[in-house]
């Protein structure tokens, strides 16, 4: 039952949409499809006059002693001068076609990855990092390999069955319509097998998606795995999902792979009739022996298209069916835009003063979370938000820097709604320590000035003092030039933590948000840091995830937050004074 | 390559038959053009009409004997193909589950995950399209060239000149191509790479409104990938030219050779008119080898990187004894061990020794790659130590049965990580018989049970990928929960209660404390007031243990600690 849910909402569209969608991509390309398809035309025009030569040719060998030696030297030369002309057009026609294709998937990536940058925080949560990744690389490269087999054979194919039925008529009109009537059956069979593979190629491609995820975690945490002796519970689950993509894998390669088998026979069977019904004919000299000849060269390309085309469609069936998914991305919803550019607020330094305004937000519509939440926080103060451990405290920090956007209610700095400023400079006003560490590929400078990328090196390095993280950069062996590997390589989580902080610390944003950013901190320079943290708090609007008590109790407000509800605010004295569920955190701490 | 053969074994009968089939389809392609000589010499020469019939119903009786042979090698090469890779795959899970974390270490997920999923099917494509061509095109080409022989030596000559001009053209346009395909295929890991990064940035990335940046580099690498397929295509695109104009030149040739020979009466026109025909499949033929050497060279590539999963030796510890029954559950001891990774110039930790007696509960603390979780993974053997021994329970672990081993500890990891399934299918991880009211204990110990009654469906609420669904803190309670469900002896927290606020930390301690099975517990630490209360505490700097005791005395002779303690108790919170 899941799986058939997950199969359907990958048919978003319709086979005919998704073929509408891709060709207004290559709109652009248009010029070159007009040069590929004057090229087809030359190669396939030069390709077909041959066995008509040919068989002109052989015509002039007749038997012993009756052979005309200068007509044949006069047809040798015109295939010549065609097989020449063909094979020039036909390698310009593999430049335009190659140009077209990896044109049109170098802009789809493009675009995709440009979409993926303005899709909104809940579509990138609730979709795994894997899936979006296979869209944009295999499903794109299986695209790739759609459309070209589809530029190459395709009108090529189309123009050798109308110029071979061409010329097969000014030969011989009656085996020209054996061969018209004996074709179509190619087609049916083909057709008939496309239409059966198209369902079994999703379901194999789901299949396939389903085991990649299944890899990807076993694989990435094969240590716990390990750890709690799951290895042979995870063979096994592993093994029933192989086993299905064995059985529908089969079914789809099985059944596509007939293609090739059927058309050929029904070509066979072409060539036999026409092979037996011309040489009848030729007995009452209806036809010359060249004649036949041609005509079985004619049938030969004539049918072979069929073949081709009907591969092409196979392979389009794939293409298409990964084309769907890749859609499914780039046209996901993106985030609310930013207001246009006359409606749009500037906040180029905010003073640091944020007020919620009657805010609610909720994930999902059943479960409301914040509800009417009211809070006036001046410019410099700190707000420490508590809790216990899975109270929701990252929710505030989604909306302060509107990776999430509140349901209704207005967040305002300095008096203005963020929804009426842009993404950017809201963001830049806003410095962001995350517990969970990131640091990107490149150099130990690029991931300190990632906020400020025009930063001198003497600044990067003075806000890396700052935060403690100069002296390890220092022993690294190349300092700040230092290359770190996908997901920080090689560093300890807690020289990331320094990292991350280093680069706020350069940023120097007025408002900062830390989310216990100090938790995997090596203990002993945690004292440095908390004092690096002190002087960069100094005068600057900060909301802190807190579980140091001192930082509690030093704050202006302190929030408390339950279950994703934030259920008491006011300052650490009033708090315990009212003896709510403050109370009762602060006390928990003496008790162990 | 030899190594993977095996995964083919089950399908010895596939692979014989497929290619069997292909050449008895081959076969009978060969004689088409002879029938047709002697339709044009016999039938046609002779004015037989009853002649022409019957051969060309011999005609469509070859066609449906190739149809159905075809379409038997296409299965049983599918099968075999398919059945090939299904059992790569699964053995390659097997094989790299017995690695041991060392060697995870070295290889990397991201290389794991390509090996069991593109080189897999790379390796699939290759061994279905050899089943069906490897033996066929050669057959085809050097058929013709025979029957060519057959019919007059001298136009013959005219087959093997071509033959060898194909083989040449078509061979250095692939050996040319080759290392560029290489090529962009590094191109498209660099685009791999950067999508991946972004995404799992996301955050950061959008905090420093690092948009821009990213897609200007995004759009280079993608550049650059486009030129390489560009570069790649100019060249493999002469390949079809190429060939369509040496095959008709040596058409051109045929003909006038045959004019010459049917003209002294060496050779008929039905004759001239076979060769041509034998001319034209040997063309096509070829182009069908020449895909399949690209892909047999790919498909090799990729399956020589999955034969070489299989060839490393795992170190993972494989003794074979359990303690005796008498021996004390749950004790722990390090005598003089050291451990050095195996890229690792100096030594993690170094001359280690202590004793942690049943049902104690050890403190371990220290900076930042002091050697705390090295301390821990060296326990249930995870590492195996480089000098020095680790006894369990009195035995040492190298000598222990894995799976005996592996019941006595329950681990929660510092990265909190749950699996796809449900909360009920992640706490039976380590324990699949474990009963509702042990999950519920367990739960309650770990502080979790509230976010499982919080959940609709509770215990079987359902869990995304990675855990995506619960918070940091849920997810490391869980974590927890998880451990103890498995009932170990010795309990191991590696600062797997950073997420959790200070109550929350405490709550969780003293619930461990009062269990009734009382498991040793090791708890490693960043916060001097999460294992203030330890029976002992371990106290590592640099790789070395500075100093093991109580907290009091500690706080007395051991500067380490003290520094670590004062820094987090220097302020007003210090009385806490």
């Amino acid at each position: 039952m899941k799986r058939d849910r997950r199969i359907k909402k990958s048919l978003n569209f319709s086979r005919v949409e998704v073929l509408r969608k891709l060709l207004r991509k290559a709109k652009k390309y248009l010029p070159i499809f007009i040069c590929s398809m004057v090229l087809a035309i030359i190669t396939v025009s030069g390709n077909l006059l041959i066995p008509l030569l040919i068989g002109q040719a052989i015509d002039h060998i007749a038997g012993a002693g009756s052979v005309d030696f200068s007509s044949i030297l006069r047809l040798l030369i015109w295939i010549l001068a065609s097989i020449g002309s063909a094979s020039i057009a036909q390698w310009l026609m593999g430049l335009c076609n190659n140009r077209m294709t990896y044109g049109i998937v170098h802009d789809i990536r493009d675009e995709a990855f440009r979409h993926v940058q303005k899709l909104p925080l809940s579509y990138l949560d609730s979709h795994p990092t894997g899936d979006t990744v296979s869209r944009m690389i295999s499903d794109v490269e299986q695209l790739a390999n759609g459309l070209l087999t589809g530029f190459t054979n395709f009108f090529t194919g189309v123009l050798t069955i109308l110029g071979a039925l061409c010329f097969m008529l000014s030969v011989n009109p009656l085996i020209a319509l054996v061969v018209v009537a004996i074709t179509p059956l190619s087609l049916l069979a083909a057709n008939l097998i496309t239409k059966h593979t198209f369902s079994m190629f999703r379901v194999q491609t789901e299949t396939r998606g389903e085991e990649t995820a299944l890899i990807d975690e076993l694989v990435s945490e094969q240590k716990l795995v390990q750890a709690f002796g799951y290895e042979e519970r995870a063979q096994a689950h592993f093994d029933e999902i192989n086993g299905r993509l064995r059985s529908c894998s089969l079914r789809a390669l099985f059944y596509s792979s007939l293609t090739n088998p059927s058309t050929r026979f029904v070509n066979a069977l072409a060539y036999a009739g026409i092979g037996t019904i011309g040489a009848i004919a030729a007995i009452s000299g209806r036809i010359s022996i060249g004649g036949l000849t041609s005509l079985l060269s004619y049938a030969n390309q004539y049918t072979k298209p069929f073949n081709e085309i009907t591969d092409v469609l196979a392979e389009l069936q794939n293409a298409l069916a990964c084309a769907a998914r890749l859609f499914e991305l780039i046209e996901a919803p993106e985030q609310t835009p930013d207001p246009v550019p006359d409606k749009l607020k500037h906040l180029p330094v905010s003073a640091g003063s944020i007020e919620f305004e009657n805010l609610s937000f909720s994930y999902s519509k059943d479960k409301p979370l914040i509800h009417n939440f009211n809070l006036n926080v001046r410019s410099g103060q700190l707000v420490a938000i508590v809790g216990p451990t899975g109270c929701g405290k990252t929710t505030l920090i989604n909306l302060l820097m509107r990776f999430y956007d509140p349901d209704s209610g207005r967040i305002l700095i300095d008096g203005v709604d963020t929804l009426e400023l842009s993404r950017d400079e809201l963001r830049r006003n806003l410095g962001m320590v995350l517990q969970d560490t990131w640091l990107k590929t490149g150099t130990i400078y690029d991931n300190i000035a990632m906020g400020k990328p025009d930063a001198s090196i003497e600044e990067v390095v003075a806000a890396a003092k700052a935060s403690h993280a100069h002296a390890f950069i220092k022993r690294l062996p190349n300092g700040y030039d230092t290359q770190i590997g996908e997901f920080g390589g090689s560093l300890s989580q807690g020289q990331k933590q320094l990292l991350c902080i280093a680069r706020v610390m350069l940023a120097r944003p007025p408002m900062l948000i830390l989310d216990e950013a100090t938790s995997s901190i090596d203990t002993r320079t945690e004292l440095q840091v908390q004092d690096a943290f002190q002087k960069l708090m100094r005068g600057r609007t900060t909301f802190i995830v807190a579980h140091r008590l001192s930082t509690i109790k030093e704050a202006d407000i302190i929030l408390v937050m339950r279950e994703g509800r934030i259920i008491e605010k006011g300052t650490h004295t009033k708090l315990l004074a009212q003896g709510g569920f403050y109370a009762e955190l602060y006390e928990s701490q003496f008790a162990h | 390559m030899k190594r993977l053969a095996i995964f083919l074994k089950s399908y010895i009968r596939e692979c014989i038959l497929a290619p069997l089939f292909k050449l008895l389809e081959a076969s009978f392609e060969l004689l088409v053009p002879l029938i047709m000589a002697s339709i044009i010499d016999s039938g046609i020469g002779g004015g037989n009409n009853a002649y022409i019939i019957k051969m060309g119903l011999l005609l469509v009786a070859l066609a449906a004997i190739g149809f159905g042979a075809s379409c038997a090698a296409q299965y049983f090469a599918a099968k075999a193909a398919i059945g090939f890779s299904t059992e790569l795959r699964s053995a390659l899970l097997k094989k790299l589950q017995t690695l041991s974390y060392s060697e995870l270490d070295s290889i990397g997920s991201s290389a794991l995950i390509t090996r069991m999923t593109s080189d897999v099917d790379q390796a699939q494509n290759g061994v279905n399209q050899v089943l069906r061509l490897l033996l066929r095109s050669p057959f085809v080409v050097f058929g013709a060239m025979l029957v060519a022989f057959t019919i007059d030596t001298k136009c013959a000559l005219i087959f093997l000149a071509v033959i060898a001009a194909l083989c040449l053209v078509v061979f250095s346009i692939i050996f040319i191509t080759l290392p560029m395909h290489t090529e962009v295929q590094h191109g498209l890991d660099g685009v791999t790479a950067k999508t991946r990064e972004n995404l799992n940035g996301v955050r950061v990335l959008r905090a420093f409104t690092c948009e821009a940046e990213e897609e200007t580099e995004f759009e280079h690498r993608n550049e650059r990938l486009t030129a390489l397929q560009l570069k790649v295509g100019r060249i493999s695109s002469m390949l079809n030219p190429i060939t369509l104009f040496i095959v008709n030149i040596a058409i051109i040739a045929l003909i006038w050779t045959g004019a010459i020979r049917v003209n002294i009466g060496a050779l008929t026109q039905g004759e001239v008119v076979a060769l041509y025909n034998l001319m034209s499949q040997i063309l096509i033929e070829l182009i069908k080898m020449a895909n399949l050497i690209i892909t047999m060279t790919r498909s090799a590539a990729c399956a020589k990187r999955c034969a070489g999963l299989f060839d490393i030796q795992s170190t993972r510890l494989s003794g074979s004894e359990t303690p005796s029954d008498a021996a004390p559950h749950g004790s722990v001891e390090f005598r003089g061990v050291s451990f050095t990774f195996p890229d690792g110039s100096a030594p993690a930790i170094e001359g280690i020794s202590f004793y942690a007696a049943p049902g104690e509960t050890i403190g371990i603390i220290g900076g930042t790659g002091a050697g705390k979780s090295t301390i821990i993974n060296l326990i249930p053997g995870f590492y195996p130590a480089t000098s020095g021994s680790v006894y369990i329970d009195g035995l040492d672990v190298k000598q222990f049965e894995p799976s005996a081993l592996n019941a006595r500890i329950g681990i929660v990891p510092q990265k909190a990580m749950l699996f796809e399934g449900s909360i009920r299918s992640n706490l039976l991880m380590g324990n699949a018989h474990a009963s509702e009211e042990l999950l519920l204990d367990s739960l309650i110990t770990a502080q979790a049970l509230e976010i499982v009654e919080s959940k609709p469906n509770g215990l079987d609420e359902r869990v995304e990928q990675g855990g995506r669904n619960f918070s940091g803190g849920q997810k490391q309670r869980l974590t927890i929960a998880r451990a103890l469900v498995k009932q170990p002896e010795i309990l191991i927290l590696d600062d797997s209660a950073s997420a959790l606020d200070y109550a929350t930390d405490a709550k969780l301690r003293m619930a461990i404390r009062s269990m009734k099975s009382s498991p040793t517990t090791f708890i490693v630490s960043q916060r001097a007031a999460s294992i203030r209360y330890a029976d002992k505490i371990i106290v590592m700097d640099d790789g070395k243990l500075v100093g093991i005791g109580k907290h009091d005395e500690l706080l007395k002779n051991c500067s380490v600690y003290r520094e670590i303690y004062s820094s987090q108790f220097s302020d007003d919170g210090g009385t806490v």
